[in-house]
């Protein structure tokens, strides 16, 4: 059956025509596809190579280590140790929970950080590392890398942990760092990249918090290629972080840890300053409390002991507590007198024992009175009433010019936690805050440092080391800062009449080696090595006038809390200031019973930069400095041992 | 009908037809094929393993069954159209109960050394029997509405059961596949233009209707239309895989970032970059002119498709090859339109380089039937 030749034709007309017609379109099609291809591949490529790069290159921190803190000799306060740390890698880890459990038996695995492991896990990417155990010790390392063929996924890794050696000592100095917290990221307007990372730490309070950026250091990065899922599959760049800079305090860490032992288990506060430079050589503050536990993460047991000890472990009260300076302030009065002109060495003011002021009665210490006081036993004896005669002719505002004068109601710029500015109280200040008139009361009290008058421990220090040396120097806690020694923040000559302060420190020479001086018992009886001072008691409770007339109930037979703050500030050698000494003793009852004998050992420490002699001290006080000695020496050593037992 | 109709005596006999084959389509096939190969060697991260030695094995294979079937006579081959059509309408059937269900749903048997997907086959035994058809069917009735109703059953008839599977790629190339075959056959203009005409007004209703209370499609399908129309709404979710095409393809530029250097799919940022995207790696590795130099060949393969159906005097014969062709010519274009971002992803390969035994078995098996038309054409 042959087919129509006309029709085959026909047929064979069309497909040609169509096929051909079709055949176009699939080419224009072509054009279509090679015309985007263009586009996408030569006007777009820049833009979407830019996409592929963000794809393919993340950028990793590489933390810096932080810098490392050392006191004016160069031993250490604040280092990095290498810590271990045991991570899992699920992925690798096949049967995760049976891994678990086989490293559960080889070392002891805390609950909580298991627990966060656990949700960790869950909801990571599978190769994301998770930590199950933080700061295991070495042993334990070991024996885990023993077992690693049982341990699929389980790798022991080192990073750097904070580490303070000298423990308590330097707890209130050096502060003590932590993980990031969302307060402190808070507080912080464009936090370092750093500051995301997780289990990073940053300084907390002291030293570390408020030279956090001199110490942290300039992050590294690396960029890695990663493929989809985020899994690195190679380092492409890496350029080294900057490390935190290493700081020098002027703290002696001798001093610092012979003074914290000789505050022992008081509530107090104490403060050496070098009279040439303005140093800080100590501040120390009692109780203490060991800053490697805030490191580690401290237990809510921990936690809680500190903060209810109603003696304030966590306050720094070198610089953070404000007392009342007691007569301590008596210098201040006597000087703003001396300068006014109001008053001459010489003369002589009656103390029957009290005043009488607008109707009100001022009582000496002394009930009986001191009868006739000139300056130098007024500040002897620490005659009250002399200072309220004084008072009434100064006035608040002059005594006030002179307590800032001598670095009382001033913030210093230390870096410390939370530095109080204590407060040299006027007129207008009070009419400001209490919307009170000041009344001639006010300016009798505060010229006893009681009243509105309020100073902290560094405060004294500083108001001691000026008026021994006639500057006005200023603290300073930081020698250098990566090598780099940091400038006196001030050696100013100090404003005051240098025949003046040559009075008031006379005066307060024989405080303490004068026979009737109050401070006579804490003497130092090496002629080259004398000390000056002043003892102060302030008070915390008013005494009614009915007490008195019972007779005013003794320290003893308070409760701790309302028993008076003892202070003594001094400075020796009395010919040659080198130190400035304040101390304080929350409630620790009268200046020269408590807080004198401190302050003198603590002046004789530094002067011989150790141990003193038994033959500085006087005769009748040596076989209770031996004893007091052989306890402190005892108590060091036992302390040693328990710190290498734990290391 | 019979071999008879061919003027049997002009025709080369025994392995003399190895002569009057269409060499220059084998060399270009073989070409295509080995872009395919080095492809998948990078992808593999340099290595024949697991894809391009595999690939390599199926191309011979391929081969082989190319020239089995240029050397059977086509009149033959247009005699068991039916019986072809009937059978893989029956595996079709087959696959939709017994088939095991793999990536995209699409279903296979197991041969044991390879995975066949009627599917493919179906997409080539229709092209043969519509060409059968209408090499049967005088030129007056081709446009009676009857006459168009039976073609159109049989090019339904299999493209509902791939949808069923689903593979909407599939069913879209054996619905175009079959209608060109249709127009080639010299069915009336009016049928297509309809159909277009139908098909506009019902995409315009369906975007008009949208938010209206009349809304033809569901919420989730125009999130979908959206995604399609703007993959960068979605990066991670529905667009991220045309995202990351158009990144690694992108990104190649004018002369690509060279042999194995392509990042985006070594990373494995790409999907499928063995299959349906192995094109951006391609693009990628070797830009511009790489993506262009492929796109040229599959152009050169239509070209000379085009050329041997209008110069083949048989009716069936051209139809075949025309038909052929336009399968073979949707399956790049769907493709490379996808991964350009020119169309949904709907899951078609790129003929002859994506990895997969079936599609390259069938590919070549079907250009045999074009090499044995045209070593067997009247003349």
């Amino acid at each position: 059956m042959k087919r129509n030749n006309r029709d085959s034709a026909d047929s064979a007309r069309r497909i040609t025509r169509r096929a051909l017609l079709l055949g176009g379109a699939q080419l224009a099609f072509g054009g279509v596809l090679a015309m985007r291809m263009r586009y996408m591949q030569v006007d777009q490529a820049d833009e979407f190579r830019l996409l592929a790069e963000e794809n393919r290159v993340k950028v990793r921190l590489l933390p810096p280590a932080r810098g490392e803190m050392f006191d004016r000799n160069g031993a250490v306060i604040a280092k990095n140790e290498p810590s271990y740390r045991i991570v899992l890698v699920p992925e690798d880890a096949g049967d995760v929970e049976q891994v678990i459990a086989r490293l559960a038996n080889l070392i002891e695995l805390d609950p909580d950080e298991l627990a966060k492991a656990r949700k960790e896990i869950s909801q990571n990417a599978p190769f994301r590392p998770v930590t199950l155990a933080d700061r295991v010790s070495w042993e334990a390392i070991s024996r885990v890398a023993v077992n690693a063929p049982a341990l699929p996924g389980i790798t022991p890794e080192v990073g750097l942990s904070r580490q303070y050696p000298l423990g308590p000592d330097m707890a209130h100095v050096a502060g003590y760092v932590g993980p990031v917290s969302d307060y402190d990221l808070s507080k912080i307007d464009a936090p370092d990249q750093l500051l995301l990372i997780p289990r990073f730490q940053i300084g907390k309070v002291g030293v570390e918090a408020k030279l956090e950026d001199s110490l942290r250091g300039k992050a590294g990065n690396k960029q890695v290629e990663v493929n989809s899922a985020g899994r690195e599959m190679r380092e492409l760049n890496r350029r080294e972080g900057q490390p935190g800079a290493n700081l020098q305090l002027t703290i002696d860490h001798r001093l610092q840890n012979y003074v914290q032992a000789r505050l022992g288990r008081e509530s107090a506060a104490a403060v050496v300053m070098d009279c040439e430079s303005g140093d800080i050589l100590c501040a120390a503050s009692a109780p203490s409390f060991d800053p490697n536990l805030f490191v580690r993460g401290i237990s809510v047991k921990d936690y809680r002991d500190l903060t209810e000890n109603k003696y304030r472990p966590l306050a720094n009260k070198a610089v953070q507590g404000l007392y009342p300076p007691g007569s301590t302030f008596k210098m201040v009065t006597v000087l703003a007198a001396l300068e006014a002109g109001e008053v001459t060495p010489d003369e002589t003011v009656y103390c029957p024992g009290h005043m009488e002021i607008s109707n009100r009665r001022f009582h000496c210490w002394k009930r009986a009175g001191h009868g006739q006081v000139d300056l130098l036993t007024s500040l002897r004896e620490s005659c009250d009433v002399y200072y309220y005669d004084l008072a009434l002719r100064v006035g608040i505002e002059k005594i006030s010019e002179m307590a800032r004068k001598l670095g009382l109601g001033e913030r210093y710029d230390i870096p410390m936690s939370a530095i109080a500015r204590g407060r040299a109280p006027t007129k207008d200040w009070k009419l400001e805050t209490y919307g009170q008139d000041w009344v001639v009361g006010d300016t009798v009290n505060a010229s006893i440092g009681q009243g509105y008058v309020l100073a902290s421990p560094i405060q004294l220090a500083v108001m001691t080391a000026r008026m021994a040396t006639g500057r006005a120097l200023a603290p300073r806690l930081v020698k250098s800062i990566d090598g780099v020694e940091q400038p006196m923040p001030s050696d100013a000559e100090l404003d005051v009449n240098p025949e003046h302060l040559r009075l008031v420190r006379r005066a307060m020479y024989s405080v303490s080696n004068h026979r009737k001086g109050t401070a006579y018992g804490s003497r130092i009886i090496e002629d080259e090595l004398r000390l000056a001072g002043k003892t102060g008691t302030s008070q915390v409770r008013n005494i009614t006038a009915e007490e008195r007339r019972r007779g005013v109930t003794r320290n003893e037979d308070l409760p701790w809390e309302r028993r008076d703050h003892a202070l003594f500030v001094n400075f020796a050698p009395y010919k040659d200031p080198k130190f400035a000494v304040a101390v304080v003793v929350e409630h620790g009852g009268g200046g020269s019973t408590a807080a004198a004998p401190i302050a003198r050992d603590i002046t004789l420490q530094a002067l011989y930069d150790g141990e003193p002699p038994l033959e500085a001290y006087p005769k009748a006080a040596r076989s209770k400095v031996k004893a007091q000695q052989e306890r402190l020496r005892r108590e060091r050593r036992e302390f040693l041992k328990r710190e290498s037992d734990r290391a | 009908m019979s071999y008879l109709e061919y003027a049997v005596k002009t025709v080369p006999s025994g392995l003399r037809k190895v002569l009057y084959l269409n060499w220059p389509l084998i060399l270009l096939l073989t070409a295509v094929c080995s872009v395919g190969f080095l492809m998948l060697y990078s992808v593999a991260g340099g290595s024949f393993q697991p894809w391009a030695e595999a690939q390599m094995k199926r191309f011979g294979l391929g081969m082989a069954v190319l020239f089995v079937v240029a050397m059977v006579p086509i009149w033959f081959w247009r005699n068991v159209a039916g019986v072809a059509y009937l059978a893989s309408l029956a595996l079709l059937l087959f696959v939709e109960f017994f088939g095991s269900v793999g990536m995209g749903a699409q279903r296979w048997i197991d041969l044991g050394f390879m995975r066949l997907q009627p599917s493919e086959m179906a997409k080539i035994t229709l092209v043969m029997l519509l060409a059968a058809y209408y090499d049967w069917l005088p030129m007056k009735k081709v446009s009676h509405p009857i006459w168009v109703a039976v073609p159109l059953f049989l090019i339904l008839l299999p493209t509902a059961l791939v949808l069923n599977q689903p593979d909407l790629g599939t069913s879209l190339l054996l619905v175009f596949g079959g209608a060109a075959v249709m127009f080639f056959a010299g069915v009336h203009w009016g049928y297509f233009t309809a159909v277009i005409g139908i098909g506009i007004g019902l995409v315009t209703a369906v975007f008009q209707t949208r938010g209206t209370q009349w809304q033809l499609l569901k919420d989730y399908q125009y999130r979908r239309i959206d995604t399609f129309l703007d993959p960068a709404s979605d990066p991670l979710g529905a667009g991220y895989h045309i995202t990351q095409s158009k990144i690694a393809l992108g990104s190649g530029g004018w002369t690509g970032r060279g042999f194995m250097q392509g990042t985006q799919s070594r990373l494995n940022f790409l999907p499928e970059k063995h299959t349906d995207f192995i094109f951006t790696t391609l693009a990628e590795e070797f830009g511009f002119i790489g993506a262009v130099s492929l796109l040229v060949l599959y152009v050169l393969i239509i070209i000379f498709c085009v050329a041997s159906a209008v110069a083949n005097r048989d009716r069936f014969s051209s139809l075949l090859i025309l038909g052929i062709g336009v399968t073979f010519f949707l399956f790049f274009a769907v493709n490379m339109s996808m991964v350009m971002g020119m169309a949904p992803v709907v899951g078609v390969p790129l003929p002859l380089v994506s990895y997969g035994g079936s599609s390259m078995l069938v590919l070549l098996g079907a250009f045999g039937l074009v090499q044995s038309a045209h070593v067997h054409r009247p003349r």
